[in-house]
């Protein structure tokens, strides 16, 4: 069955409250923070908590991935000398510029991995663009890493390097938004949209999350457990969905049983991108746990 | 490692400690500590904050915990955080710890 990543919780790093219970609200993933909601003088602390939590607790199979702080601060290498020995799932490096960023932080994890007997290659990696540069050059950020496994867009950041701000219908963000997906699907990662700062209006979270999913995005990273629910219902394939996907997928069996090259549906024409469609739909449904898939394989990468 | 100086990590809020590590002129480890769970754990916390002082090296310290009922781990890290502040920065030995 293929990882679901509807959602990505972001858990400030140096609150052990947040820290202790982080997988408990059911986000496809918990990511800890050691950077933005860090303060400058707590960087120590909150490495020191990640990393002793990740040692010591069991977050009972939830992927769980680390926000590192950039090479270019004095905390990014600290952080990877602490962080890769605990082995989360994921390392995601913030502020990603050029390829370069990427198999930088790879060669470290790399050497550390070496070092402490660990497989090489078993560490994963999520790149976030926040930038103009980040968002142009995302093609190459993707494809720079085979440990890369999505590529997420960090709103917050952009659009004031964009010099302007965020509204609620994310004109602003299209271009951006569409240049991470594109990047994401021609490398074959996931895409992640960037985070709803405010929690109290769920009508305006419920838009975005809904206009993201259509664009494409495989999930979004949230700051509040209320905010899971939501993503993972927009995301979960309706019974209509999973009702239509089967019947697609039926008649291109006996379409194919019969040898008949062209398939229809009440009138429909159904052919190969709409069988992939209707194949993912399942797939989704199953790892969603709403539906049983019955033979065949999950699409996924 | 010696502690040269008084240093705090952690806070008072829930499931945190607040820890305070300050050179002992009268030489060995003095734990001073404060919990609503004392009863319960006080010895689990005492044996912990000796056995990361043990880790770390430090013969020497007075360790003033107010204990808001954190995990073994979170004092652990508050503890290492508190000390390597107290021995001015040093930075901590991730090569020599034992991982999962």
């Amino acid at each position: 069955m293929f990882k679901l990543r509807r959602t990505m919780m972001y858990v400030p790093g140096n609150n052990p409250s947040m820290v202790k219970d982080a997988h408990i609200f059911g986000a496809d993933t918990v990511m800890f923070d050691l950077e933005d909601s860090v303060a400058l003088n707590e960087k120590d602390a909150a490495r020191l908590l990640v990393y002793n939590a990740l040692k010591r607790l069991d977050y009972e199979g939830t992927e769980i991935a680390v926000r590192i702080n950039g090479l270019d601060t004095p905390y990014g290498r600290e952080d990877l000398e602490a962080i890769v020995r605990v082995r989360p799932h994921i390392i995601r490096l913030p502020k990603a510029e050029t390829s370069k960023d990427v198999r930088d932080i790879e060669a470290i994890i790399e050497e550390i991995e070496a070092k402490e007997g660990i497989p090489v290659g078993s560490i994963q990696l999520m790149a976030a663009v926040e930038s103009a540069r980040g968002v142009l050059n995302a093609r190459e950020i993707a494809a720079a890493s085979k440990r890369l496994v999505g590529i997420a867009i960090g709103a917050e950041d952009f659009v004031t390097d964009m010099q302007t701000t965020r509204s609620l219908d994310g004109m602003e963000l299209l271009a951006a938004r569409s240049q991470v997906l594109l990047a994401a699907r021609n490398a074959g990662i996931y895409a992640l949209d960037t985070v709803f700062s405010d929690v109290n209006n769920e009508e305006g979270f419920i838009n975005e999350v809904k206009h993201i999913k259509q664009l494409g995005f495989d999930g979004k990273s949230v700051i509040n457990p209320r905010q899971i629910d939501v993503v993972h219902r927009i995301y979960t394939p309706t019974p209509q969905e999973i009702h239509r996907s089967e019947r697609i997928l039926k008649a291109s069996e006996e379409a194919a049983r019969k040898g008949s090259g062209v398939v229809s549906l009440d009138g429909k024409m159904v052919d190969k991108p709409i069988i992939e469609r209707a194949q993912r739909v399942l797939s989704l449904a199953t790892a969603a746990g709403t539906y049983e898939l019955e033979g065949g394989e999950a699409i996924a990468y | 490692m010696e502690i040269k100086g008084s240093a705090m990590a952690g806070t008072l809020e829930s499931s945190d400690a607040s820890i305070v590590v300050a050179p002992n002129a009268d030489k060995g480890i003095v734990i001073d500590l404060i919990s609503s769970v004392e009863k319960q754990f006080g010895e689990d916390i005492r044996r912990t904050v000796k056995q990361v002082l043990k880790e770390l090296d430090v013969e020497d310290a007075i360790v003033k915990i107010q204990d808001r009922g954190a995990l073994d781990c979170v004092i652990r890290a508050r503890l290492q955080t508190a000390v390597l502040r107290a021995a001015n920065g040093k930075s901590f030995d991730w090569e020599g710890q034992r991982h999962v």
